[in-house]
C-alpha cells in the first residue's frame, strides 16, 4: 500500500512533537525512520497506526484519505517497543487474538484460525511454541511472536517501533535478516523506527532522518551516506 | 546458636574480612531477634484477641453458643450484614474499576483532585460520614422526605446502611487497582486496538485478566470492611433490633447488656466470615500459582 503523509503536525499541549512533515512512501518499501530520541519518529509512526491523531495535516493510504480512520479500521500491523504481548495468553492465543476479535461475519472458523496461526508460527520459524506464555520466551522469540501477531490480521502495512531495541547485539543481527525476509515474502509496506543508524542503513530501502520534529533528509542509505543534506545528518552519521 | 549448621559452615572463614554470607543478609542473632519481635507482636495483637473471642464464645459450651445465635434477632443481623455486603461490594468493585481505568488510561485536568476525593473516606471519620448521610437523606430533607412519602425511607432503613457501607469502603478497589494499572501501562490495550478489538472486548479480554488479582484483593478487603463497619452504620441505621441492626451493631448491643456468650458468639461468626474470605483468597492464589507467576514476570 502506498502511503502519503501530507503536512502532518502534532502538538502535545504547548510542545510541538512534529512540525508539519510530508513524506511519500512507495508501495512495498521497507522504510526506516531514523533519529535520536525526541525527534518525533515514534509520534509519526503512531499517527500512521491511528494511535495518535495529528493536530493538522492528512494521511492518505492508496490516495484515499485515512486521517480520521479509527485504529481498528486501519488494519496496520503494529509491533510495539516492548512487544506488548498479552501476558496471560499463550503464544497461540496472542497470535489468534486479531482474528478472534473480528466481527462474527468476517471471523474465520476455529480450524481456519488454527491453520493460520500454525502457518505464522512457521513463518517466524518457531513452530513449537504455541502453548507457551510470553514470560517463558526469550527476547528474540517475543519479538518474532509480536511480528506474527501483527501479521495475523492480514495488515495493509507493517509498523514497528524500535523492533530491535530490547535485544542483545547478536540476536539483533539475526532478527534484522528475519524482518527483511518477512518483508520480502509478504510484500507489505513496512516502516520501522530506530535510533541505530547501522540498523537503518543495513535494512531499509529508504531512510528518513528526523530531528526535533522535522525531517532532515529522505533518501536511499547510500545516497544519505554519500551526500548528507544538513549539518545534523552529517553529525548524526559520524557518531 | 553455635551448633547450627549455618554457624559451623561459616566459622572457618570467620577470620577473613569477607565471609560468604550474602551482603544483604543480617547476622543470625539479629535475624532471630527480628523474627521473635514479629512473632510476639503478631501473637499479642492478632492471635490472642482472636483466640479470646472464640474462647469467650465457647465459655459455656458450644451448645450455648449455637443457641445464642438461633433466634430471630441474631439471624436477622447475619442476614442484614450479608445483604449489605452483597450489594455494596459489587457496586464498589464496578466503581473502583471505572475510577482506576479513568485515572490510569487518560490524562486530564484535576486528576490529582479526583485521586484525593477517592481517598476521602479513609480520612473522614465514619461517624461524620454517617451524620452527613442523615443530613442529606433524612426524613426532613427533600429527597429523604419524598422517599418516605413513597414508602421507602432511606435513613434508619436498609438503603442508608448500604450507602454508609459503600461510602466507607469505596476507596479499597480503586486503591488496589491504580498502582497495578499504572505499572502495566497502556501498551497491551493499544496492541489489542491495532488488532481490531473493540473497547468492551479489550476490557474483558486484556484489561480485566491483567488486573484480576489486584481486583480480587481489593474486593476481599472491601468485603471484610463492609461486613465489619460500625461507626457510620451505627449513626444511620437507628439500631432497630431485628430490622436495621447489623452484626457489629448487634454485638455491641449484646455486649452492653452483659450477654457475653451471645455477643462473643456473634463476634466469632463475624471473625469466621473474615477468615473465610482470607482462606478463599489463599486457595485461589494456590490454585492459580503458575498463572500468577507467569503474569508477574516481565
Amino acid at each position: 500500500m502506498q502511503i502519503e503523509i501530507d503536512q502532518i503536525s502534532k502538538e502535545f499541549g504547548a510542545t510541538a512533537a512534529l512540525h508539519p512533515v510530508s513524506l511519500s512512501i512507495p508501495s512495498g518499501a521497507l522504510v526506516a525512520l531514523l533519529g535520536p530520541s525526541g525527534s518525533g519518529k515514534t509520534t509519526l509512526l503512531r499517527i500512521l497506526g491511528g494511535l495518535e491523531f495529528p493536530t493538522a495535516g492528512r494521511v492518505l493510504f492508496d490516495a484515499a484519505d485515512a486521517t480520521n480512520l479509527t485504529v481498528q479500521d486501519r488494519r496496520a500491523g503494529f509491533v510495539f517497543q516492548s512487544y506488548a504481548l498479552f501476558r496471560h495468553m499463550t503464544v497461540f492465543e496472542n497470535i489468534a487474538y486479531g482474528l478472534r476479535a473480528r466481527p462474527r461475519a468476517g471471523r474465520p472458523a476455529k480450524a481456519e484460525i488454527a491453520r493460520r496461526v500454525t502457518k505464522l508460527l512457521e513463518l517466524i520459524q518457531l513452530p513449537d511454541i504455541g502453548a507457551r506464555y510470553p514470560s517463558q520466551l526469550s527476547g528474540g522469540q517475543r519479538q518474532r511472536v509480536a511480528l506474527a501477531r501483527a501479521l495475523a490480521i492480514e495488515p495493509r502495512m507493517l509498523l514497528l517501533d524500535e523492533p530491535f531495541g530490547a535485544l542483545d547485539a547478536r540476536v539483533r543481527k539475526e532478527l534484522r535478516a528475519g524482518l527483511r525476509e518477512i518483508h520480502d515474502t509478504t510484500g507489505l509496506t513496512t516502516i520501522f523506527v530506530t535510533h541505530d543508524q547501522d540498523e537503518a542503513m543495513e535494512l531499509a530501502d529508504l531512510v528518513v532522518v528526523m530531528s526535533m520534529g522535522r525531517i532532515e533528509q529522505i533518501g536511499r542509505p547510500q545516497d544519505i551516506r554519500a551526500r548528507p543534506a544538513t549539518a545534523f545528518v552529517k553529525e548524526f552519521l559520524a557518531v | 546458636m553455635s551448633d547450627t549448621p549455618f554457624a559451623r559452615a561459616t566459622r572457618p572463614q570467620a577470620h577473613r574480612p569477607n565471609n560468604h554470607r550474602p551482603v544483604t543478609t543480617e547476622s543470625p542473632a539479629f535475624r532471630v531477634a527480628l523474627i521473635a519481635v514479629i512473632v510476639l507482636f503478631l501473637a499479642f495483637l492478632l492471635f490472642a484477641p482472636l483466640v479470646a473471642v472464640f474462647a469467650e464464645a465457647l465459655s459455656k459450651g458450644a451448645i450455648e453458643a449455637i443457641k445464642s445465635l438461633a433466634n430471630s434477632e441474631a439471624s436477622s443481623a447475619i442476614k442484614l450484614t450479608l445483604i449489605v455486603a452483597a450489594v455494596a461490594v459489587p457496586l464498589n468493585a464496578v466503581f473502583g474499576i471505572a475510577a482506576a481505568w479513568f485515572i490510569t488510561k487518560y490524562d486530564f485536568r484535576g486528576k490529582a483532585l479526583l485521586i484525593t476525593l477517592i481517598d476521602l473516606p479513609f480520612s473522614v471519620s465514619p461517624v461524620v460520614a454517617g451524620l452527613c448521610l442523615v443530613l442529606t437523606f433524612g426524613a426532613n430533607t427533600a429527597v429523604g422526605g419524598w422517599m418516605v412519602a413513597q414508602g421507602y425511607p432511606i435513613v434508619f432503613a436498609l438503603p442508608s446502611i448500604i450507602l454508609a457501607s459503600m461510602f466507607v469502603t469505596f476507596p479499597f478497589v480503586a486503591r488496589e487497582l491504580i498502582p497495578v494499572m499504572i505499572e502495566q501501562g497502556k501498551a497491551e490495550e493499544e496492541a489489542a486496538l491495532t488488532l481490531g478489538a473493540s473497547g468492551w472486548r479489550i476490557f474483558f479480554t486484556v484489561t480485566l485478566p491483567n488486573i484480576r488479582w489486584a481486583l480480587l484483593y481489593g474486593v476481599l478487603l472491601c468485603n471484610a470492611r463492609a461486613m465489619g463497619e460500625f461507626g457510620a452504620v451505627a449513626v444511620v441505621s437507628g439500631k432497630i433490633r431485628g430490622q436495621t441492626a447489623t452484626m457489629p451493631i448487634t454485638i455491641e448491643m449484646l455486649y452492653n447488656e452483659y450477654l457475653s456468650v451471645s455477643a462473643f458468639s456473634m463476634a466469632a461468626v463475624l471473625a469466621l466470615l473474615a477468615l473465610l474470605t482470607l482462606t478463599l483468597k489463599t486457595l485461589l492464589e494456590w490454585r492459580f500459582a503458575d498463572q500468577l507467576a507467569a503474569a508477574h514476570r516481565p
